[in-house]
């Protein structure tokens, strides 16, 4: 077995397991690489077909195209499509572009509480229709109680040390020292009442094999990865306001890999062009201990 | 930029064009501060394998905190560990040699962190144990590398680091070796490396200073390079634990796919195949996958999903074997391995769950035969419970019996974790499938007989009083209103008839495939209460009625066993779909309640339990 074949077969067996322990069930999908390769690999799961709900958290500032990807694959692909956002921070302007709060504070406010109080179910949920198209209201939204995560260890420090399922407390805090073992094959897939559990199927590829992956598998990802002519293209998706584009006439996935490979990105971080992880030394952690992804 | 994703065609599966790089996970051990984590530092510095500016900005980081810069630094990441200097979880990180690319382990040293340090060696396929050349070996080096053989890790290179701290002392480094190799002989490990290091200088990491000229073995680097991956099991019988069934009718797919994963040997379009413990057999109609060229086979490793030539109903848990291999033990009394991670003490006569392969049952530890202290290799008999960081030899009880191997046969089917409260608190290697010699619901029963204490009215004068013999009558069948229907009218004839009945109307929702209760496994513990319930009224010269729906034959011995001395009767409506159980009399699922109820009562009359029934 090559080594794609190895991480594939040991993520399908991580969502399989997701799948039939947990009743509550969703996937996060932020349309980007890794998120997107988690989706393929659940239609490996499943046989083609996707039973988990997508859910993607909405910050209103998204790249539009992803929006515009997003909803044709949830159609091609007949996904429970689910969107939850934070509509009072955003109502109240209670964000960075508008000049409101720093970076950090703002993916609090958009991410880590739009996250919480969605999964939760305290929050509206927006559902697709696909008869109509559209996005409805869900009525009575249900907490989910395990929440699958594209995370990878290899894509910063805190990363490295979660577990393929990680229990999170009541108020969705990640207690680093108190994790329970994960031995062999066995993952902690039992939760006490009012606590969930996240799952990261992903959490030993590293950038390269996700590329790699998706060369073979022939995945469908969004352009903005890709040099469309103006010599730029994104390492990583993100809210337009605090996501730059790299430098790179990558324009093939054939051609980021060489890039990852034995170019110029071989040695730099890829959340490089991502704003709010340079503001503080350990904001990522702290996001992250908040329920951030 | 256009909005147009990439036109290409999906569901294409494209030959892999680059050929990968080989990975394996080695796990780094040892006691805690001996330099474990300078040691990966360093490798990744060395092999220049940390992001770009990383090493500067760490470094700039501690000249601003006016800290002595360290090489561990890089690894912890984590706010609160650096506060703490320790490891305390297992961190991971990347690089890689020119010969394959490794995912290195970082466990933490401290006992504290034990079930860390094993959930980090668990992945692991060889091992690097660090021991300090100046404080030499510790409690926890021991220990470690004693767990590394339950853990089943083969390939190990100890390191004895800080070699700069005893002047590069060749007689010290040798005096460590000689003495670690006999501890580590004893629990079956034979290191294939040890080399002398010093991690903060970089001594013999990726390459090497002359202080050691007397040593002509490899460097650290060397010996990673130097172990071999374990080839997968193709050759063993083969081993596919059920993971799920699936049937996506919904969705207009009418297959019904078993998925799992292949843990050994490899499964074939058209084999017999058996599954266990239920021991129920079928052919292989197809091997499936999504997105991948048709494939008549799969191997070890690959998770897949198969259909059978028949219908069969098995439940997720269930081994897949082929007939005409040796396939899997079954039993209910394992004999084991097992160390101990709770907080809590593991104890007798608690309800505990077993996780082996993909089943996961009830359990309950029977007989503790020894306790040992891993640190010191040492064994206590007559230990009444195993604590935490113990190693315990003892016997397992469950409730129903699993499919298994002795681990020293199939490592993948042959170990097991231990759930207490939601969490894995153990975990284990099976050594033996035992004969069971008494279930502990025999000797629980035996052992209330010896203390019930009665009077002189005997189980004959109450039958002479009441006119009829007690017993339980057990109503069983698919899980819809049958059952309950047929008990109801029952208790009515029998009622009407001047018996002393009574209907034990359990809400069968309670104990229903698809309760919530089912799922977390507490149907066991319904019906362990139903068979002491049902003996208090057998006792009292009563005729109590019953229903539990798809009953195996499992859970009837449970309650037949609780509820003796008592008798017990099984009504069995409909068609028998899975497990044979023994049922006493057989009802058609579309009898009427109320016929049914007099065919009941006729049996009962026919089996002398009422005597004088007038039909
Ligand atoms: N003198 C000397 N000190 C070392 C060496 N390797 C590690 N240390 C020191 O030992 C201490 C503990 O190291 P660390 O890697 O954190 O240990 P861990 O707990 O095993 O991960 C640190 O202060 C290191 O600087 C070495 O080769 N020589």
């Amino acid at each position: 077995m090559s080594q794609l074949d190895a991480l594939e077969s040991q993520s399908v067996y991580i969502l399989r397991e997701a799948y039939r322990s947990f009743k509550q069930l969703v996937m996060l999908w932020s349309i980007g690489k890794d998120s997107t390769v988690l989706l393929w690999l659940a239609r490996k799961a499943f046989f083609g077909h996707v039973p988990i709900p997508l859910l993607h958290i909405d910050t209103h500032y998204k790249i539009p195209e992803m929006i515009a990807y997003r909803d044709r694959f949830a159609r091609e692909w007949n996904l429970t499509m689910l969107v939850g956002r934070n509509a009072e921070a955003l109502q109240a302007g209670q964000t960075f572009p508008s000049g409101r709060c720093n970076r950090l504070q703002c993916c609090a406010a958009l991410k880590s509480e739009a996250l919480k109080h969605t999964l939760s179910g305290e929050w509206p949920r927006w559902i697709l229709n696909h008869r109509t198209g559209t996005y409805e209201v869900q009525p009575q939204p249900e907490a989910f109680t395990g929440v699958i995560v594209g995370a990878r260890a290899d894509e910063e420090g805190s990363r490295s040390k979660e577990r393929y399922f990680s229990p999170r407390d009541k108020h969705s805090e990640w207690d680093i020292a108190e994790q329970p073992p994960e031995l062999w094959n066995q993952f902690n897939t039992d939760f006490a009442p009012g606590t969930h559990v996240r799952i990261h199927p992903l959490l030993d590829w590293t950038e390269l094999n996700i590329w790699e992956y998706i060369e073979r598998e022939n995945i469908p990802i969004i352009d903005l990865y890709f040099d469309q002519g103006q010599g730029t293209r994104y390492r990583s998706l993100g809210c337009a306001p605090c996501t730059g584009p790299v430098v790179s006439s990558a324009r093939t996935v054939a051609e980021i890999i060489e890039e990852l490979k034995s170019g110029k990105f071989a040695n730099i971080a890829e959340r490089s062009g991502r704003q709010q992880d340079a503001e503080d030394g350990g904001g990522l952690e702290t996001l992250r201990r908040d329920g951030y992804m | 930029m256009t909005t147009a994703t990439k036109t290409i065609p999906f569901n294409t599966y494209r030959a892999e064009k680059t050929a990968l790089l080989e990975k394996m996970n080695i796990v780094i051990i040892g006691h805690v501060d001996h330099g474990k984590s300078t040691l990966v530092g360093r490798l990744l510095a060395d092999t220049d394998s940390l992001p770009q500016g990383k090493l500067a900005e760490v470094k700039a980081r501690c000249e601003r905190n006016a800290r002595p810069f360290e090489y561990a630094f890089l690894l912890d990441a984590l706010k609160d560990e650096q506060a703490q200097g320790i490891t305390i979880d297992s961190a991971r990180c990347f690089f890689r040699s020119s010969r394959r690319e490794y995912i290195l382990i970082d466990a933490p040293g401290h006992v504290e962190f034990l079930k860390n340090m094993i959930s980090g060696a668990a992945r692991a396929e060889a091992a690097v144990l660090v021991i300090d050349a100046k404080e030499g070996i510790q409690e926890n080096s021991r220990r470690h590398g004693y767990l590394l053989g339950m853990l089943g890790i083969r390939q190990a290179a100890v390191c004895v680091n800080k070699l700069d701290l005893v002047n590069y002392s060749r007689q010290t480094f040798e005096a460590i070796r000689d003495e670690f190799s006999a501890f580590l002989r004893q629990t079956g490990i034979e290191p294939r490396f040890f080399i002398p290091i010093s991690a903060r200088d970089g001594h013999n990491i990726a390459g090497r200073l002359d202080k050691t000229d007397w040593y002509k073995g490899p460097t650290v680097l060397e010996a990673l390079d130097c172990f071999e991956k374990e080839p997968a099991a193709v050759d063993k019988p083969l081993r596919f634990p059920v993971q799920d069934i699936y049937k996506f009718t919904e969705q207009g797919d009418d297959r019904r796919i078993a998925a799992g994963r292949i843990e050994t040997g490899s499964v074939t379009t058209g084999d017999d195949v058996v599954f266990l413990p239920s021991g129920k057999r079928a052919r292989i109609a197809s091997i499936e996958a999504f997105n991948a060229p048709r494939a008549e086979s799969a191997g070890a490793g690959r998770s897949t999903g198969v259909t059978l030539d028949r219908q069969l109903y098995i439940q997720p848990g269930e081994v897949m074997c082929r007939a005409g291999q040796e396939t899997a033990q079954v039993a209910t009394h394992l004999r084991v391995n097992l160390f101990w991670l709770g907080r809590e003490p593991m104890i007798f006569n608690k309800r505990y769950l077993l996780k082996l392969g993909t089943a996961k049952v009830p359990v309950w530890l029977r007989r503790i035969h020894t306790v040992l202290d891993a640190s010191e290799l040492t064994t206590e008999k007559n230990r009444s419970h195993i604590e935490r960081h113990d190693v315990a030899e003892c016997v397992l009880e469950t409730l129903k019996p699993v499919a298994f191997d002795l681990s020293s046969a199939i490592a993948q089917t042959g170990r097991f974790v231990i759930i207490d409260q939601y969490r894995i608190c153990g975990g284990g290697i099976i050594l033996e499938g035992q004969r069971e010699s008494q279930t502990l619901v025999a000797e629980h029963v035996a052992q209330r007989e010896r203390n019930w204490r009665r009077s002189r009215i005997t189980p004959a004068l109450r039958a002479a009083r009441l006119g009829q013999k007690s017993t339980l009558v057990v109503v069983t069948g698919p899980a819809d209103q049958s059952g309950e229907n047929l008990a109801r009218h029952l208790e009515e004839t029998l009622f009407n008839d001047g018996r002393q009945v009574y209907y034990l109307g359990i809400n069968n929702s309670l104990l229903g495939i698809d309760s919530d209760l089912s799922r977390s496994g507490l149907r066991d513990e319904f019906l362990r209460r139903l068979g002491e319930v049902s003996h208090l009224f057998t006792d009292a010269g009563l005729i109590l009625i019953t229903t539990v729906s798809d009953l195996d034959p499992y859970e009837l011995k449970l309650i037949k066993t609780l509820n003796s001395p008592g008798d017990c009767l099984v009504v069995r409506i409909g068609a028998q779909t899975d497990a044979e159980i023994d049922a006493d009399l057989r009802l058609p699922a579309d009898l009427p309640a109320s016929e049914g109820a007099k065919d009941v009562a006729k049996y009962l009359a026919q089996q002398h339990y009422l005597p004088e029934y007038y039909l």
